[in-house]
């Protein structure tokens, strides 16, 4: 949403709310809560009430604006066109505006756009898992004795990278490269165990993938240019007759760098495999949804600046992510820098390429895998995915591509799971209690895995998982489709 | 008096820590209802139980505070606006289904259920619940009694209150009243449970309710006529229904309200004509439901539709309904205010009152939207304003009298399903006459001596 020159949604974000109620039955944070003030439409009649001078526009207000899940299911429904959602986070940057709290110049723009300093944060982490801190807390039951909070968001944490992808991937992944010039993968090929697994007990954080029973293949590199459907000589890109690799420039989102690298990984594979020219600028940026979810929005404009700017040289035809919220905000920069004449239009035309991985693995001639890949699999619909960019259909479609896959449709699937983003930490009741509805869907699905394309969304379902001691591993669609490749 | 802390601690006693609320973001959120009108309460209560409900009320009686009853606040006549402040009584967190007698046909639930999740519910088992108003997932149905809510369904199948079978009722002393039971028949006494039905909160507070439930219809068939002519669709409803068919829904929209609905939800509907409407049958014999869509398409075709659709699949038919359900407030996308009406007249009286109706928004020059169940002649005309202009909200007074004056000459009423709430307080009397107000004022005094419950609804100053 764009905002006034004093950061203050225009009267048009909310004049028309003529308070049907529509919104209710939808929002997350309602049908938990129970009260109007945690409804869609009570943040509207506040950010109303608020800037037309009704009600002091004070941390009372404000909190409320911070108790939105931002799962966009209001904007979605809304018959009028009010976007509620999209309002609380203008409101939040009405906040900080007036009065910007000291504790965030520093995160939103000090660390979180840096991707080294990211990685240099998260090493504690990734050392927790490589030392082997972690087998060791679970092995001991000691995460049993962690206050739930803190229990809850170890359980959050993905089996770790040994280091961001940043500093694996080529800038340029070329089609159809061998296996062994691509980003190793921590999980094997063939080999369905990690090579190093946490001791077994309920607690245990499920392997992503399930075991393939009986055969055990060593992990043998792929040979270019082969396997059913692709075609058969590596090429250059741009050239070859009939056939010209498209220039996808893909957007390394810091979670999926720093956590979830395994998965992007797949991506950047899964992409060459179907003939892609596949850029990963190494500097890109944060996508900005943090600062702008956190109200610092012109920290979220210069990421956005930086991001065009970056891919503008890279000359691609499409950029591609794997991370809902990144392709979400991505296709929010044309909104975002309207009002800046200078990049208005730039940020439109990279807004307008945009594609997550499964719409566009979906839109090519894709190689369909010659692998099976047996396993019950249901899929969650990740907010930033669905409703903030309209894709439902491809990940599904994706996943019963898998020879072998199970798919269960999952109940609610569109439902949103608590996270967003770090609603575990600043809200943890209302989130377990929106994650619980999710967990009981899930669990009548009797999948094996779960599928969802969002780091929060994951690591969210694994925690959900975890605290229910369900034994159901939580990965992304592209995981799943780059091993049935690999399975063949 | 006791001071306001100590009353909240009190409340707090009674419904938990989280279940009294008194900031003013709080108390700024339940000032309102699906209307424009607006007036905050002192406090919000959000009990679990008729039991806290009962405390509550005594309390409150005792301290001689107003308790204004409300559920999701989807009301359409400001009926659940606290205009005389006290206490907001919310029965969203009295949400729970306490059973459901397949055998019996019956259904036992707090008031705060939502009408759409119980529906869901008993569908499961192979039954149906029917009433099906606009809002049916955001109202709830202690509030669908509350106001005898309607639906398109009442065609064939009644309004809420033909399901209602027996009530929880906290009196506005705190007494807990029950009335009714499972058996259908009951004619014990005065019929309690039809007082309240419809009652708007201002006898008592209800609680839970026993709700008949009937097997659910197997088959269903939707179709949607288009008419060039208003005139003609309106004509086309009784042609259909003197037919000798009955069909569950007989809905009407305008070209105001299609372009609306158009423009929110994209659906491909046309915007060349002058109406619509939709058809549904159903019943658990497939032939007979499609016969029945069929001569009911025929009737459409013979009296002026240039097409008439049926829907091909169950997303298309819940495209549609969808779109319906939306009508009502799509029409904010025109102006930043709207005042709906809900006029009822007998059916052989719909093209006569659509007529007048538009005749009216050409003279007093604000537009009013026609929408509406026309099968059983209840209209929703809805004029669109800014309120902000105070020569347009006057004019929108004269002209919302304007429009009750035509339901009353031609045979009709005020309010087919949203109740009279404070917003058509004023016509009462003209409508009812004063013998009937005097009665209704009586039976009021008796359950309320107080005047706490939702004072300053319904009755005339």
């Amino acid at each position: 949403m764009t905002t006034t020159h004093d950061h203050r949604p225009p009267e048009s974000a909310y004049l028309n709310c003529i308070r049907c109620g529509l919104c209710l039955a939808v929002c997350p944070t309602y049908r938990v809560l129970l009260t109007e003030t945690a409804s869609p439409r009570g943040r509207v009649a506040l950010a109303r009430k608020g800037l037309e001078g009704e009600l002091a526009l004070g941390p009372n207000l404000f909190e409320q604006m911070y108790a939105c899940f931002d799962c966009l299911a209001c904007n979605e429904i809304c018959p009028v066109g009010i976007r509620p959602a999209d309002l609380a986070l203008a409101l939040r940057e009405t906040q900080e505006t007036m009065r910007p709290a000291r504790w965030k110049r520093p995160l939103f723009r000090g660390l979180i756009p840096h991707p080294g300093r990211m990685e240099l944060a998260t090493l504690p982490l990734r050392l927790y898992e490589r030392l082997g801190v972690r087998r060791l807390v679970y092995a001991l039951g000691l995460r049993r004795l962690l206050p739930g909070q803190v229990a809850d968001l170890e359980a959050m944490l993905p089996r770790l990278p040994q280091r961001p992808l940043r500093r694996q991937l080529p800038e340029i992944t070329y089609p159809f490269a061998a296996e062994a010039d691509l980003p190793p993968n921590p999980l094997p090929v063939g080999a369905d165990l990690p090579p190093d697994p946490l001791p077994v007990g309920a607690d245990l954080p499920p392997d992503p993938l399930p075991t393939r029973e009986g055969e055990q293949q060593p992990p043998s590199p792929l040979p270019a240019g082969e396997g059913p459907g692709v075609r058969s000589s590596p090429l250059p890109a741009g050239e070859g007759p009939g056939v010209r690799s498209t220039r996808v420039g893909f957007f390394l989102g810091c979670a999926q760098n720093v956590l979830f690298a395994e998965e992007s990984a797949a991506t950047v594979r899964v992409l060459a495999r179907n003939g892609c020219t596949v850029i990963t600028p190494r500097e890109t940026k944060c996508c900005g949804m943090p600062a702008r979810g956190y109200g610092d929005g012109e920290a979220a404009r210069e990421q956005a600046r930086f991001n065009i700017a970056l891919f503008e040289r890279a000359d691609v035809e499409v950029i591609v992510t794997d991370c809902a919220t990144c392709g979400s905000t991505l296709r929010d920069y044309g909104e975002i820098l309207a009002d800046d004449p200078a990049w208005a239009d730039r940020a439109a035309a990279f807004s307008r390429k945009v594609r997550d991985i499964s719409e566009f693995l979906m839109s090519l001639p894709l190689a369909k895998p010659a692998g099976r890949l047996a396993a019950r699999v249901t899929y969650h619909d990740p907010c930033h995915l669905r409703r903030g960019q309209g894709v439902w259909r491809e990940p599904r479609a994706l996943l019963q591509l898998i020879d072998g896959l199970e798919f269960v449709e999952l109940p609610e699937a569109d439902w949103c799971c608590g996270s967003a983003g770090s609603q575990l930490i600043t809200h943890y009741e209302t989130s377990l209690r929106v994650l619980d509805r999710k967990m009981d869907n899930i669990a009548a699905t009797q999948a094996q895995i779960i599928a969802s394309g969002c780091p929060g969304c994951q690591m969210q379902l694994a925690a959900g998982a975890r605290r229910r001691g369900l034994n159901i591993a939580v990965t992304h669609p592209i995981v799943l489709l780059d091993r049935a490749y690999a399975n063949k | 008096m006791t001071t306001p802390t100590t009353l909240i601690r009190q409340l707090q006693a009674i419904a938990g820590p989280d279940g009294v609320l008194a900031t003013a973001e709080d108390l700024a959120v339940y000032a309102y209802d699906g209307t424009f009108a607006e007036q905050r309460p002192d406090l919000v209560v959000l009990p679990t139980t008729t039991e806290q409900v009962s405390r509550v009320v005594a309390l409150a009686a005792a301290e001689r505070i107003p308790i204004v009853p409300r559920g999701m606040g989807s009301g359409l006549a400001a009926g659940s606006v606290p205009f005389a402040g006290g206490i907001a009584l919310a029965t969203t967190r009295m949400n729970r289904i306490l059973e459901i007698d397949a055998g019996n046909g019956v259904a036992h639930v707090q008031a705060g259920v939502v009408t759409a999740d119980l529906q869901a519910a008993v569908e499961k088992l192979g039954l149906f619940y029917p009433p099906d108003p606009s809002s049916i997932r955001h109202s709830t149905i202690g509030g669908n009694i509350a106001c005898n809510a309607g639906g398109p369904r009442c065609l064939k199948y009644g309004v809420t209150g033909d399901y209602v079978l027996g009530l929880t009722v906290v009196l506005p002393d705190g007494r807990v009243l029950k009335t009714g039971g499972k058996p259908i028949k009951d004619v014990v006494g005065y019929d309690l449970t039809a007082l309240f039905t419809g009652s708007e909160g201002t006898l008592g507070v209800i609680c839970e309710a026993l709700l008949r439930l009937v097997p659910r219809p197997r088959f269903i068939r939707t179709a949607l006529a288009e008419f060039p002519s208003l005139d003609d669709a309106s004509r086309t409803v009784n042609a259909i229904l003197s037919a000798g068919i009955v069909p569950v829904a007989l809905e009407l929209m305008d070209e105001t309200a299609i372009a609306c609905i158009e423009e929110a939800m994209r659906l491909g509907l046309p915007r060349d004509v002058e109406a619509l409407l939709i058809l549904e049958t159903d019943g658990s014999h497939e032939a007979a439901v499609q016969d029945e869509i069929e001569a009911a398409a025929r009737i459409c075709r013979e009296t002026g539709a240039r097409r008439v659709q049926v829907a091909r699949s169950e997303a298309e038919r819940a495209a549609l309904w969808r779109a319906r359900r939306a009508v009502s407030p799509s029409l904010a996308r025109k102006a930043p205010n709207k005042l709906g009406e809900d006029i009822t007249v007998p059916r052989t009286a719909i093209p006569e009152a659509i007529r007048r109706i538009k005749a009216v928004s050409a003279q007093y020059g604000l537009p009013v939207v026609v929408f509406g169940h026309a099968g059983d002649g209840n209209l929703h005309p809805n004029i669109l304003f800014d309120r902000r202009d105070p020569a347009q909200w006057a004019t929108v007074e004269k002209m919302v009298a304007a429009i009750f004056e035509i339901s009353l000459a031609l045979g009709g009423t005020l309010s087919g399903e949203h109740g009279v709430g404070a917003l058509k307080r004023p016509y009462m009397e003209r409508a009812l006459g004063p013998l009937s107000i005097e009665i209704q004022r009586r039976i009021k005094q008796a359950l309320d001596p107080l005047n706490i419950m939702n004072p300053g609804k319904v009755f005339p100053e």
